[in-house]
């Protein structure tokens, strides 16, 4: 039997990197490391035969830095990496996001710190969130949870850098890289939009094109600061993204996203066939974080509960989100190891003892 | 409305996840929704190796569980480690070539094929996981083996096509096997 | 014209056309005042790097890449496309550049901190992937904008911010000679060493640019030019102390001149 739309069954990895693809990029430039390597893998197999270059850098240091001159060049371009590759490209996304290049770049998050796990976690979340390089920047970040968003997530986010000149950052995790689903690529028409402060040879109708991100006057620093967090304002204002499920009659909640959304979305129905009423709110966007729908749920739940694959990091923005007005929990495990639906309804039932 | 939680597990190089992804291909060929979660990283590398696949016809919630209908299980430790994981009413299929010691629960089917002695009867030892998945079929025909063809001319490289005629067989030899066992 | 006329040149008057024109400034320069100490090498790098994209009219082909050093603001003073890329990571940078930009002229253009210690494996894996780019690396055995800290090319005995008692070769390494390092790397297609603290050495200088630009269009691997170069400054001389220097001490360690040019086949499609 035919099928009449291209669904195909692959890893969380190979679908991303599929996505970039169809959604014509440029350039990739990235380094092996579990649990992403299939990213690489894909495109140097694939790019060959279709459109884009993909090129394997000495390292991640290097990775960020081409990724940086190709968008800077006004290349469709991005990067994957994992946990202690992210790591090293922090310096250069601090670069990008100050000289407002748009790319895609992704974390397919595992356990941490140090060269910790090749195992899934949700350690990264501060990192991701709260900046991870230096200065007053935010990514834009994006939290998959199936292998159908990590495509899709693929599109949308050269979308967004572009439409905001930003760095659009996709956090995911070693699970959803490593896992197979169904996934459907829908015929998209690409759009790319100008952008006419590209480095791409100085014409003698314009002025010439700088990239930098050095501006040595503390005065001058301070007016690309506030250019920037206007920025970042406009983005809060149309971009925070989330899914609500069951949250109608909800008595408790549970906050999670990516790996952790999926398992407590198992943890719903349980809870249910139990006579719990239990809601979950999923962020889809980290950054910008989903508060208002947290602060006003909290007039109508008792209780809320994060399940993170961390010692509890977004705890923190579902408390300064709800502000006190109920109380927040926290279920996480850490090191790559991940909770049972079982094992979470256990604990919520414990938190939920609590109020 | 069918929801099959199933764990898949052995030694590395015994086809565990090959099995598991072929099931899925199959699921997504008959329009089912699928999730295939293995483990991955040095585990892979000869020693235990397991995947979790889930088929339904609904949104699959969780990929990964704890606890499921049906454990599909390869070697020793697979069974030590996942026979009290299988959920009442649910089923073990198992390779009895090499599991000599095998759950003795009452509250699940516990179904012994001996895979790897079939296997080597068709001259292959590498479709012992096709016999299996075969007997596993045969009880809960979560796809069809039509379904499971398809899939394999998806997965396999053209230049393996030429197998595909001996992995039906394996599919009906643990069929009948199955039917036998029961 | 008369060799004491050209040494006494005729200023330009407005409106009076009498005079001979002797020399213009190259209108790919900026009016941007350089912000260079006076004597250091780095503008007339700069100045000769502006020439020779004028004669070869390239201006709106090429992208030029700056490093993180004395030569950060590199992007005001020539009237190009510039990117400004984090401290060593310029060949990354040009590569992404390049490959995006494959008709494109690129070049960086980076000190001896920035290339040869920050962003050594940028700098060697960018050339042995052979990208068709011209590096051009001005050494001057010193970190200039931080204000005189040993470099990796700073000669054995140089005293420095950081080697106050001269740089001892056993505890702090030895000189790195990053033409000859990186010359054998099949990548590298045309490596060379210049100066341009005489009026000849500049000459040949802006030869060497020239070519480094003209390779590119072979598509056969990467020009590597080191320009070695001065500080009055942080060498505490006077700027004709810091050429003699140049002559006595740094050329003695550093030699000039090509340490691989291409074979006339190689050449026979420019």
């Amino acid at each position: 039997m035919e099928l009449k739309e291209d669904i195909r069954l692959m890893k969380g990895n190979e679908a991303m990197a599929e996505a970039a693809i169809q959604a014509g990029m440029d350039a990739y430039f990235g380094y092996p490391i579990t649990p992403q390597s299939e990213v690489l893998e894909y495109l140097t197999r694939e790019v060959p035969n279709r459109t884009g270059i993909a090129l394997q850098a000495e390292s991640e240091v290097a990775a960020i830095n081409m990724v940086y001159g190709a968008a800077g060049a006004g290349a469709r371009v991005w990067t994957s990496s994992s946990s202690p590759g992210w790591s090293l490209m922090q310096e250069g996304v601090s670069y990008i996001a100050a000289a407002e290049l748009p790319c895609l770049l992704v974390n397919v998050n595992r356990g941490g710190p140090g060269l910790g796990t090749i195992q899934p976690s949700q350690g990264d979340y501060f990192q991701a969130t709260k900046g991870g390089g230096h200065g007053d920047y935010h990514l834009l970040v994006l939290a998959p949870n199936s292998v159908q968003e990590m495509a899709d997530f693929v599109f949308l986010g050269f979308e967004l850098a572009e439409k905001y000149r930003t760095p659009v950052m996709m956090l995911s995790d070693g699970a959803i890289g490593q896992m197979m689903e169904k996934v459907t690529f829908h015929k998209r028409e690409i759009v790319k939009s100008a952008k006419p402060w590209a480095t791409t040879g100085k014409t003698e109708d314009r002025e010439r094109n700088i990239i930098t991100t050095l501006f040595i006057q503390p005065e001058k620093m301070e007016i690309v600061n506030i250019h920037l967090n206007a920025k970042y304002e406009e983005i809060k204002k149309n971009e925070v993204r989330y899914e609500e499920i069951e949250t109608k009659d909800a008595e408790y909640l549970l906050v999670a996203y990516g790996l952790s959304a999926r398992i407590s979305h198992k943890v719903v129905i349980l809870a249910r066939e139990k006579g719990i009423k239990l809601g979950l709110l999923r962020p889809i966007t980290l950054w910008p974080y989903p508060s208002d729908v947290l602060f006003k749920l909290a007039d109508q739940v008792k209780g809320m509960m994060t399940v993170e694959l961390n010692a509890g990091q977004m705890v923190e923005d579902v408390r300064l989100a709800v502000n006190g007005k109920v109380k927040v929990g926290h279920y996480g495990r850490m090191g790559g190891i991940i909770p049972s639906p079982e094992e979470v309804e256990e604990n919520l039932e414990k938190f939920i003892k609590t109020l | 409305m069918l929801n099959e939680e199933i764990i898949i597990a052995g030694f590395g190089g015994q086809g565990v996840l090959s099995m598991g992804q072929t099931l899925g291909y199959a699921a997504m060929v008959e329009g089912k929704n699928v999730s295939w979660m293995p483990s991955y990283g040095p585990e892979m590398r000869g020693g235990t190796a397991n995947c979790i696949t889930i088929v339904s016809d609904s949104t699959i919630s969780s990929p990964i569980v704890s606890r499921f209908d049906t454990g599909i299980l390869l070697n020793q430790p697979s069974m030590e480690k996942f026979e009290s994981r299988i959920k009442p009413g649910g089923i073990i299929v198992y390779e009895s070539t090499n599991i000599l010691h095998a759950s003795d629960r009452k509250d699940i089917g516990v179904y012994a094929i001996p895979a790897s002695d079939e296997a080597n009867k068709l001259h292959n030892i590498k479709i012992a996981n096709m016999i299996l998945l075969g007997a596993f079929l045969e009880k809960k025909p979560v796809v069809s083996i039509e379904g499971v063809m398809e899939a394999l001319k998806k997965v396999l490289p053209e230049r393996y096509h030429n197998l595909l005629p001996i992995n039906r067989q394996a599919l009906e030899v643990g069929a009948e096997l199955m039917r036998k066992a029961q | 014209m008369e060799n004491n006329e050209i040494l006494t040149p005729q200023c330009i008057v407005d409106g009076d056309d009498n005079y001979d024109l002797v020399y213009e400034k190259t209108n790919v320069m900026t009016d941007t005042r350089l912000h260079y100490c006076p004597g250091c090498g780095h503008s007339t790098a700069h100045k000769i790097l502006g020439e020779v994209i004028q004669e070869l009219g390239i201006q709106k082909d090429v992208i030029g890449v700056a490093p993180v050093g004395c030569s950060v603001f590199a992007y005001e003073y020539l009237h190009i496309d510039w990117q400004e890329a984090a401290h060593g990571r310029a060949t990354a940078a040009a590569t992404g550049i390049k490959r995006c930009l494959p008709d494109k002229y690129v070049f960086t253009y980076q000190g001896d901190g920035d290339l040869a210690a920050i962003g050594t494996a940028e700098t060697i894996h960018c050339i042995n992937r052979g990208e068709n780019i011209m590096i051009i690396f001005i050494n001057n055995g010193v970190y200039g904008m931080t204000s005189g800290q040993m470099a990796p090319t700073s000669l054995e005995g140089m005293k420095t911010t950081t080697s106050p008692y001269g740089r001892n070769v056993h505890t702090m390494g030895y000189p790195l000679k990053v033409s000859e390092l990186i010359a054998p790397l099949p990548g590298a297609f045309y490596v060379t060493r210049q100066t341009v603290h005489t009026p000849n050495a500049v000459r040949k200088a802006k030869k060497a640019i020239m070519n480094g630009f003209k390779y590119q269009k072979l598509g056969k691997g990467l020009s590597f030019i080191e320009i070695v170069s001065n500080c009055p400054s942080n060498w505490r001389m006077t700027p004709l102390q810091s050429n003699d220097f140049i002559d006595t001490d740094m050329l003695k360690y550093y030699p000039p001149g090509d340490i691989k040019v291409p074979s006339k086949e190689d050449l026979i499609n420019l």
